[in-house]
């Protein structure tokens, strides 16, 4: 059997989030009712004409920056032309030859070193207005009876990210877009909510054995609204292709949608029609030349990246500790946080303070390293509630400091010995083989000593008791 | 009373002048007009919605692609039938904010395409000198209500030539602006890089009052300009120091009228009286590869703007069941014959592998066009043509063969494809009908093209009121 | 130059024309013409030449990002042949 290697190229949409659209000045917003936030000029009446927004062009430059794009000296508006009826102009302003960002890269690190994946451009344009597909069966535009059209949302912003064809698996399309949004959202460019579809991503991917020059028929694949869909339904589309290989088919070309319910690839049954976009200079706008001080006021507003930052954290905290505070951007509070124990500190952040639903930000750095610095001097609960109100305005480590563990086997025993009495079936168990039940009695001597037993302690008590 | 307004002579100066004075009301004022078109409108047919409204100032006629608020605005086309604006043109609401109250909304061929009116989805407009015959076009209807005393002024758009060719086909002075000077927000697109709004009145001096009114920059087109210096409403009678060029090619054009060269040749003439150099120049390229150019760059553009009469936000929409059909039987009910032979032929002149031939060395051609002006404009301030080869042509003469048609815009067309402004100024008749001398000037030169053509207008003495209608 | 009958169809179907059958010769007829007279921009060789994209030099013209007042949904849908729940109502595709 041949090797296989997966080629994947990716193409994201971010949606800008300025206070109006791109090329109207109505409020940019999600959630409100149908057709409240359109003008005659995003639903295109007779001689409305597009005015660009200064500050979607001003985070389009910085994003191309922070991507290591090129900026352009002189970016030009296109014409895309097609009709559908989230398109109300009949075209999308979009960018063709000469987009404002492009030739960049973006560093994905992994545990064995860090993976470049070539970024082709970045370009602005603006989005379509949102189609709800009524009757029919599955809510998709085929079959369907009717489709309401509502245009609060076109003419959002969007930026496009098309990807060189660098990425070798969904696992590593998710770590990219993982940290590509934690980019995003650090440059306050955007929300980049998958959920909410202000992030999007589309991938291309094809297949070829180890070697072999040139590629493949790739397919695209569309519709993945979170990053676990992106990773496995390309994993699928992967493992489809070979599948087909192997069994002497033919991939074709064609458009996937991804359900991820049952985890299947499905193709799009359209209409065959060659698009032909017929691209041409859009004649109601004049060309962007990004000044000087547009682009270095951008560049100084761009922060240490997340791949630079994984590798700085890797020597303290190891790979995927340190790939998980960038990634949820909890590092920024990491080092605010003091303590000797660094991976002590990132754990408690990742697990304890991300499980309670803390804002990192509003965290007193020194406050919660006073409390990590004494996690095994106070009751576990304590800890727990300690940690959960680390967010809080008035929060004083102080307060839970002075609650004491009960180490004393003396005062334990009691306690251990009446709940190994009540639950006789369990015991049995536990001799017979069954050690995980050893929990269970933890947990029983914690609710009874409300969490202010050390763990270890009882732990030992247990384990002796238990043995006899 | 409004009887003692001689609605066919009073140009927009001296109905200032009256309302100033207080020898008429702004009401009265406005009554003559609508007056005047229940009068002799049903014969010339020059409005498609009057509105009468009242108001203190000066009152305007507006091409039906001006959008008016509240008011409907058709563009000539069945497609645009039951849509009403929720908002005024910038050009529009300039006006109203001078005061100046809106007659109506005149005829003209759908879309802005075509050079006779006869395109409109409404029926024909008539010219006033001779209701047999086109009043030329696109905005045929405010030239013919400017010439037929249905409007002091009125507004038009340009692309080809749909200001300047009207306007001399019926006797009238016409602007097209310098790209970029004047806004086209709220203007019914049809080719967005060439479209400007432009003036149509009797005389110079109204032309500039108009002018000036609605020119400048607009936070709205983001392709206008402020104008880099006021506009100067002309005084001098005498051409001293002006360097005319009358370019061979467009002066000796195959197919122009005897007649029509003679009463600009005999304008130039009167030029050089006036103290101007006169001397012959040459514009090779313009005039040969003008009208292809403008022909593959005006329908693309189009072909674009019109996709957005779908069916789906306003106007007709068709029966269907279907989204594809909706749109396809929307779009061939709701256009006539010239723009839908516009759409296809700009469609194809972008579509995939006829770009470059096409749209793209169009584009190139522009280039070349713009730069023989410039070369031309280092030796002269103004270059003067007929406007039109012909005078107003019989209705109906060249319907059935567009490209016959497509020739009426040849001398037009160059300047407007370089950007430039021109004026297009009542020279003498010929068979009876009025004849046009086409004025260019490099970028922003409006002021001179006034200068002249406010001396050359009072040094001819065009009687602008039809024969036929003279008291 | 010529344009043959399934490039008029193609045509028309991107630029969304139902052309009716029995008009589809006249159509290729005139644009064929007319296609004819404009071919005429290829006799120069301009392979060096800037394409004109504007004819004024124009750069950075924008707005600040400063919300303004929006229709409300009555107004937005005034006009429309069609509307629905709020919304503009469309057939589906394919039917």
């Amino acid at each position: 059997m041949p090797e296989w290697e997966p080629i994947i190229g990716l193409e994201i949409h971010v949606q800008l989030k300025t206070r109006t659209k791109m090329f109207c000045r109505c409020e940019n917003v999600w959630g409100e009712e149908p057709n409240t936030r359109t003008c005659p000029v995003c639903l295109a009446h007779p001689g409305t004409l597009p005015v660009p927004n200064r500050k979607a062009i001003e985070w389009t430059v910085k994003l191309g920056l922070a991507l290591d794009c090129e900026i352009a000296s002189r970016a030009l508006f296109h014409r895309k032309n097609y009709f559908y009826p989230d398109l109300p102009k009949g075209y999308q302003i979009s960018q063709y030859d000469v987009p404002l960002a492009s030739g960049g890269r973006f560093l994905v690190p992994g545990p064995d070193g860090d993976r470049e994946i070539g970024i082709v451009r970045a370009h602005l344009e603006e989005d379509a207005a949102k189609t709800v597909h009524v009757g029919g069966a599955g809510g998709r535009i085929h079959g369907a009876d009717y489709s309401l059209v509502d245009f609060n949302r076109g003419g959002t912003p969007l930026v496009e990210i098309v990807t060189q064809p660098d990425v070798r698996s969904g696992e590593e399309a998710r770590s990219f877009l993982t940290l590509l949004r934690q980019t995003v959202v650090e440059l306050g460019i955007s929300d980049a909510e998958m959920e909410k579809g202000s992030l999007r991503c589309d991938a291309n991917v094809s297949v070829r054995e180890v070697g072999e020059p040139g590629y493949r028929t790739k397919t695209e694949l569309k519709n993945m609204n979170s990053f676990k869909f992106v990773a496995d339904a390309i994993a699928a589309e992967i493992e489809r292709q070979i599948g087909a290989y192997e069994a002497g088919d033919e991939v074709v070309q064609q458009t996937l949608h991804f359900d991820p319910q049952k985890g299947t690839i499905q193709a799009l049954r359209s209409k065959e029609e060659a698009h032909d976009y017929r691209y041409f200079p859009e004649p109601d706008l004049v060309a962007v030349e990004p000044p000087p001080e547009m682009v270095d006021a951008a560049r100084a507003e761009i922060g240490e990246l997340p791949a630079a930052r994984i590798r700085r954290l890797e020597a303290e905290v190891g790979f995927d500790l340190s790939y998980d505070l960038v990634a949820s951007g909890r590092d920024e509070l990491y080092a605010r946080v003091p303590g000797d124990d660094r991976r002590a500190v990132a754990n408690v952040l990742m697990n304890q303070l991300a499980a309670a639903g803390v804002d990192a930000a509003a965290v007193d750095g020194d406050e919660l390293g006073k409390l990590i610095e004494a996690r095994d001097r106070i009751p576990r609960q304590a800890f727990l509630d300690a940690v959960a109100a680390s967010g809080d305005a008035d929060f004083a480590a102080e307060r839970y400091l002075g609650e004491s563990v009960v180490a004393d086997a003396s005062e334990l025993d009691p306690v251990i010995d009446a709940i190994l009495a009540a639950n006789p079936g369990q015991v049995e168990a536990y001799r017979g083989g069954k050690e995980g039940l050893l929990g269970f009695f933890v947990g029983q001597v914690m609710k009874e000593t409300q969490g202010k037993a050390d763990a270890r302690v009882v732990n030992e008590r247990l384990r002796e008791k238990l043995s006899v | 009373m409004s009887a003692a307004i001689d609605t066919l002579r009073l140009t927009a100066e001296d109905a200032s002048g009256l309302l100033e004075g207080g020898e008429v009301s702004g009401d009265e004022l406005a009554g003559a007009y609508v007056e005047a078109i229940e009068a002799r409108d049903p014969e010339l047919h020059a409005y498609l919605h009057v509105v009468g409204e009242r108001g203190e100032g000066v009152p305007i006629a507006h091409k039906d692609v001006i959008t008016t608020k509240g008011i409907p605005t058709t563009a000539g086309s069945k497609i645009l039938v039951g849509y009403t604006p929720q908002f005024d043109s910038t050009v529009a609401a300039r006006c109203k904010a001078a005061g100046l109250p809106i007659i109506g909304k005149t005829n003209l061929d759908e879309f802005a395409m075509g050079s006779s009116t006869e395109n409109s989805a409404f029926g024909p407009t008539k010219n006033p000198w001779d209701p047999e015959r086109v009043p030329g076009g696109s905005s045929g209807g405010s030239a013919a209500a400017v010439a037929g005393g249905l409007a002091p002024w009125a507004l038009g758009t340009d692309t080809g030539g749909s200001v300047k060719q009207p306007a001399a086909l019926c006797g009238v002075v016409g602007l097209r602006p310098t790209y970029g000077t004047v806004s086209r927000y709220g203007i019914v697109a049809f080719a967005s890089s060439l479209d400007q709004v432009g003036p149509l009145t009797k005389t110079v001096r109204d032309n500039a009052r108009l002018y000036a009114l609605i020119a400048g920059r607009d936070p709205a087109d983001s392709t206008t300009v402020e104008l880099p210096e006021p506009v100067a409403i002309p005084e001098s009678e005498d051409l001293k120091g002006l360097r005319i060029g009358v370019p061979r090619e467009m002066n000796a054009a195959e197919g122009i009228d005897p007649g029509v060269s003679e009463s600009v040749n005999a304008a130039i003439r009167l030029a050089e009286e006036l103290g101007a150099e006169v001397e012959e120049t040459s514009l090779p390229r313009s005039v040969d590869y003008g009208l292809a150019c403008y022909y593959l760059v005006a329908p693309a553009e189009a072909s674009s703007n019109l996709a957005r009469y779908d069916g789906v936000r306003y106007g007709h929409r068709a029966e269907a069941d279907e989204l594809t059909a909706l749109y396809s039987r929307t779009r061939w009910e709701g256009f006539g014959a010239e723009p839908k032979r516009r759409i296809l032929l700009g469609t194809y002149a972008l579509s995939a592998g006829y770009y470059d031939a096409y749209y793209g060395q169009a584009q190139k051609v522009r280039t070349v066009i713009a730069r023989e002006h410039a070369a031309v404009f280092e030796r002269f301030d103004l270059i003067v043509s007929p406007t039109s080869p012909t005078v107003a042509f019989r209705i109906g003469e060249k319907a059935e063969n567009p490209l016959a048609m497509y020739l009426s815009d040849l001398l037009t067309i160059p300047a407007n494809m370089a950007g430039l402004p021109g004026l297009s100024i009542p020279c003498g008749l010929s068979e009876g009908l009025p004849v046009g001398l086409q004025l260019i000037g490099p970028q922003f030169s409006e002021n001179t093209l006034f200068r002249a053509g406010h001396a050359l207008e009072r040094a001819i003495g065009f009687d602008y009121v039809p024969e036929r209608l003279r008291a | 130059m010529a344009i043959g009958k399934d490039d008029v169809l193609h045509v028309a179907e991107l630029a969304r024309l139902e052309i009716p059958e029995g008009e589809v010769e006249g159509v290729q007829e005139q644009l064929g013409a007319i296609l004819e007279a404009v071919g005429k921009v290829s006799e120069l060789d301009l392979s060096d030449v800037e394409p004109m994209t504007h004819p004024l030099d124009l750069v950075n013209v924008w707005a600040e990002d400063e919300t303004a007042p929006s229709l409300t949904q009555e107004e937005a849908l005034a006009n429309a042949p069609d509307a629905h729940d709020g919304s503009f109502r469309v057939p589906a595709v394919g039917g």
